[in-house]
C-alpha cells in the first residue's frame, strides 16, 4: 500500500505535479546538455591526438595542444629516427591560417599537413572522395560540418589560402574543433609550402616506438637528445591538450557550472514541491501515525514519491537530452552523451530527489499525531 | 466485581498541558479501566479533558503522571516508535472528521490499515472487502471518499479500525456531523462491535441521542471523573455471563 498512496498522492495534485517534473526535467537537460558539451568538447580536443596512433610527441616546449602550437626549429625527425627504440618519426604540420571564400570574405582555418602514407595522421571518417586524392594539385579534405564556414558545397569546390588555390578532394564527419576553426587536410608539402616552413619543420613530430622497447626508455632518451622541444607521451599530450582548452581558458569550468546549476534548480524545485506536497499531505500523515504506522512506514511513502518523480522527470529530460543531441548532431557542437553519462545522471537524478526530500521527511517526522483530533 | 476483561487500565492520569502561567491541568487523576464487551460513552463540556484522555488512551498523547496499561502492558517509558507499535497491534480509531485518505478508495482506505498493522493475510483484499461488507458498505468498494456520503465515511472508518482486530476501538465524536439516521446506524455499528467480548469501545461525544447504546456512561469534568454509571442493559449483560 505504501506505493499505491505514493502513486496517488503524487498524481493527486496535477499541478505540484507538473511543477516537479518540470523542475527535474531542467534539471536533467540542463546536466546532461553541460555535461555531455563537456564530454564532447574533451572529445574534439583529443580526436587528433587519439587518431595519431602514436606513442609519443615531439612538440615544441610548451605546446599546450594540437590546434595551438608554433614550429618547431626542424630536423626533429631525423635525430627521433636515429634513437634506439624508435620505429618511426612522422612529420605534421599544424597552423591557422586564412581560407579565402568564393564571395571573398575569409575563414580561420587550422591547415593539417600529413602524408597519409606515412601513415601518422590519416583523415578518417570520409564520406566523399579518397585519401589518396590529397596529393591532387591544391587539394584540401574537408569536414562536413564546416562546409557553410567554407562556403563550399561539396567535392571539387574551391577557395584560396594565402592566395593559392585550394581545391576540396575529399570530406570527412565528425572531425571537428574545440575552437570551431575548420580543421583542413593537406600535404605535408604543401602544408609547409603555406606556411613557410623549411622542408624539415614541421609542428609536431609523431613517435611510434618498436614492439620490444619501452615507451619511458624512449622518452627519456629522446628529452635527452633533442634540445628545445618537449617529448610527451600521448596521454601527457591529451591532459595538457584538456587541461589548456578546459580548464586554462576557463570553458571546462563554465560546463561544469552549468551543470552544478542544474543539480541545485532540481534540488530546490523538487525540495520546494515535495515539502508542499507533504504540507498538504500532513493530516493524512498524521493519520497514518495514529494508525500505528512507523516512521519509517512514512518516510517511505515519501521516498518512494521522490523516486517516483525521479524516474518520470528522468525518462521526460534524457529524452530531451537526446533529441537536442541529435538536432545538434550536425553541427560544430559536440554533445556526447554516453551511455555511462546517462546511467551516472540517473544515478544523480535519484540522489538529488531523496535528497530533496530531506526536508519533508523532517517536517513528517515532527509530526504531532494528536493533530488527527484537532476540529 | 466485573468478570469482563480489562482491555485498558487508567490510573491516577494527571496531564498538564502550556507551561508557566498558561499552564492547564486537563486531567487531574483520572482512573479508569475499560473492560472488554462494553461501549463505553465519555461525556462532558468543552474543555473538560475528553480528547486529552482520549489522546493518552490512545497512545498519543504522554501522561504527566499516572499509569496506562494497554492489554496489560505498560506505556510508561515507551519512545514514539513503541508507542506506535501499542497503537498498531491493540487500537483501532474512528475519529469525527473521518480522515479517511482523499485519494484512496474505500477499500484502499482498508487495506492501508492492515498494511500499517503489518497483518499478514493470504489476500488483504478480501479481508477488507468483509470489513466492508460488515459495516454495509458492500457496494461501495471501489468508491472515493469524495463520492460518499458523512455516514458512508464514517461507516468505512469504522471498518478502518476493525481490521487487524485490535482491542480497543477508540472513538472521537463519532456521530458528531453525521444526522440522526447516520449517526443512528454508526452507534449500531458500535454497539454490535461491543457486544465482541474481545474488544472494547470507547466514545468520546457530546450526542446525547447515542446513550441508549452505551453499556457505560462516563462523565468528565474539570479533568476529573464526576460520574461512571452502568446501564441496564449492560448489567444484564454482565448476569448473563
Amino acid at each position: 500500500m505504501v506505493y499505491t498512496l505514493a502513486l496517488r498522492n503524487f498524481i493527486h495534485d496535477r499541478i505540484s505535479l507538473i511543477v516537479t517534473l518540470v523542475g527535474i526535467v531542467f534539471s536533467v537537460v540542463l546536466m546532461a546538455i553541460q555535461i555531455g558539451l563537456y564530454y564532447g568538447s574533451q572529445e574534439v580536443i583529443t580526436a587528433m591526438i587519439d587518431h595519431s596512433g602514436a606513442q609519443l610527441w615531439i612538440t615544441p616546449i610548451g605546446a599546450q595542444s594540437f590546434d595551438d602550437s608554433p614550429l618547431l626549429k626542424g630536423g626533429e625527425k631525423y635525430a627521433a629516427l636515429s634513437r634506439p627504440g624508435v620505429a618511426a618519426a612522422i612529420d605534421v604540420a599544424v597552423s591557422i591560417l586564412n581560407w579565402k571564400r568564393p564571395d571573398g570574405g575569409s575563414q580561420a582555418v587550422v591547415i593539417v599537413g600529413i602524408d597519409p602514407e606515412d601513415k601518422g595522421l590519416v583523415p578518417w571518417n570520409l564520406i566523399a572522395g579518397s585519401t589518396e586524392a590529397i596529393h591532387q594539385p591544391n587539394a584540401v579534405i574537408a569536414d562536413k560540418a564546416y562546409l557553410g564556414d567554407l562556403q563550399v558545397k561539396g567535392v571539387g569546390n574551391t577557395g584560396e589560402i594565402n592566395d593559392q588555390k585550394a581545391v576540396v578532394v575529399a570530406i570527412t564527419d565528425h572531425i571537428r574543433s574545440f575552437t570551431t576553426l575548420p580543421y583542413l587536410f593537406t600535404t605535408l608539402t604543401r602544408a609547409r609550402s603555406y606556411i613557410h616552413a623549411a622542408p624539415d619543420q614541421s609542428g609536431f613530430v609523431l613517435v611510434r616506438i618498436k614492439p620490444d622497447a619501452k615507451v619511458e626508455a624512449v622518452q627519456a632518451d629522446l628529452k635527452q637528445s633533442l634540445r628545445d622541444v618537449d617529448v610527451l607521451t600521448n596521454q601527457e599530450f591529451l591532459d595538457r591538450s584538456v587541461h589548456h582548452w578546459l580548464f586554462a581558458t576557463g570553458a571546462g569550468a563554465a560546463l561544469i557550472a552549468g551543470a552544478v546549476l542544474g543539480l541545485i534548480v532540481g534540488v530546490v524545485v523538487v525540495a520546494q514541491t515535495l515539502y508542499a506536497s507533504t504540507k498538504d499531505h500532513l493530516n493524512e500523515f498524521a493519520t497514518l501515525r495514529a494508525l500505528g504506522a512507523s516512521s519509517g512506514y512514512i518516510i517511505r511513502v515519501i521516498l518512494v514519491q521522490a523516486v517516483l518523480s525521479a524516474i518520470i522527470g528522468y525518462l521526460i529530460g534524457m529524452a530531451e537530452a537526446l533529441v537536442i543531441n541529435w538536432a545538434t548532431s550536425d553541427t560544430q557542437l559536440v554533445i556526447l552523451i554516453t551511455p555511462m553519462l546517462a546511467f551516472s545522471l540517473f544515478l544523480i537524478t535519484l540522489g538529488m530527489c531523496v535528497f530533496s526530500a530531506i526536508s519533508a521527511i523532517v517536517k513528517v517526522t515532527r509530526i504531532d499525531p494528536a493533530m488527527v483530533f484537532s476540529r | 466485581m466485573s468478570k469482563k476483561v480489562a482491555m485498558l487500565e487508567a490510573r491516577g492520569i494527571t496531564r498538564v498541558l502550556g507551561e508557566g502561567e498558561a499552564q492547564v491541568t486537563a486531567l487531574k487523576g483520572v482512573t479508569l479501566s475499560l473492560r472488554a464487551g462494553d461501549l463505553t460513552l465519555l461525556m462532558g463540556p468543552s474543555g473538560s479533558g475528553k480528547t486529552t484522555l482520549l489522546s493518552i488512551f490512545g497512545c498519543i498523547l504522554a501522561p504527566t503522571a499516572g499509569t496506562l496499561l494497554i492489554a496489560g502492558q505498560p506505556t510508561a517509558g515507551l519512545k514514539a516508535e513503541g508507542l506506535a507499535e501499542l497503537r498498531r497491534k491493540n487500537i483501532g480509531f474512528i475519529f469525527q472528521s473521518y480522515n479517511l485518505f482523499p485519494t484512496l478508495t474505500a477499500v484502499e482506505n482498508v487495506m492501508l490499515a492492515l498494511d500499517v498493522r503489518r497483518k499478514v493475510v493470504a489476500d488483504p483484499r478480501k479481508v477488507a472487502c468483509d470489513a466492508l461488507e460488515r459495516v454495509g458498505l458492500g457496494h461501495r468498494l471501489k468508491s472515493y471518499p469524495s463520492k460518499l456520503s458523512g455516514g458512508e465515511r464514517q461507516r468505512v472508518a469504522i471498518a478502518r479500525s476493525l481490521v487487524g482486530d485490535p482491542s480497543i476501538i477508540l472513538a472521537d465524536e463519532p456521530t458528531a456531523a453525521l444526522d440522526g439516521v447516520n449517526g443512528k446506524a454508526v452507534m449500531e455499528l458500535l454497539a454490535d462491535i461491543a457486544s465482541d467480548k474481545s474488544r472494547s469501545v470507547f466514545v468520546v461525544t457530546h450526542d446525547s441521542r447515542i446513550l441508549p447504546f452505551a453499556d457505560r456512561i462516563v462523565r468528565i469534568e474539570d479533568g476529573s471523573i464526576v460520574s461512571d454509571v452502568r446501564q441496564k442493559r449492560a448489567l444484564a449483560s454482565e448476569k448473563a455471563s
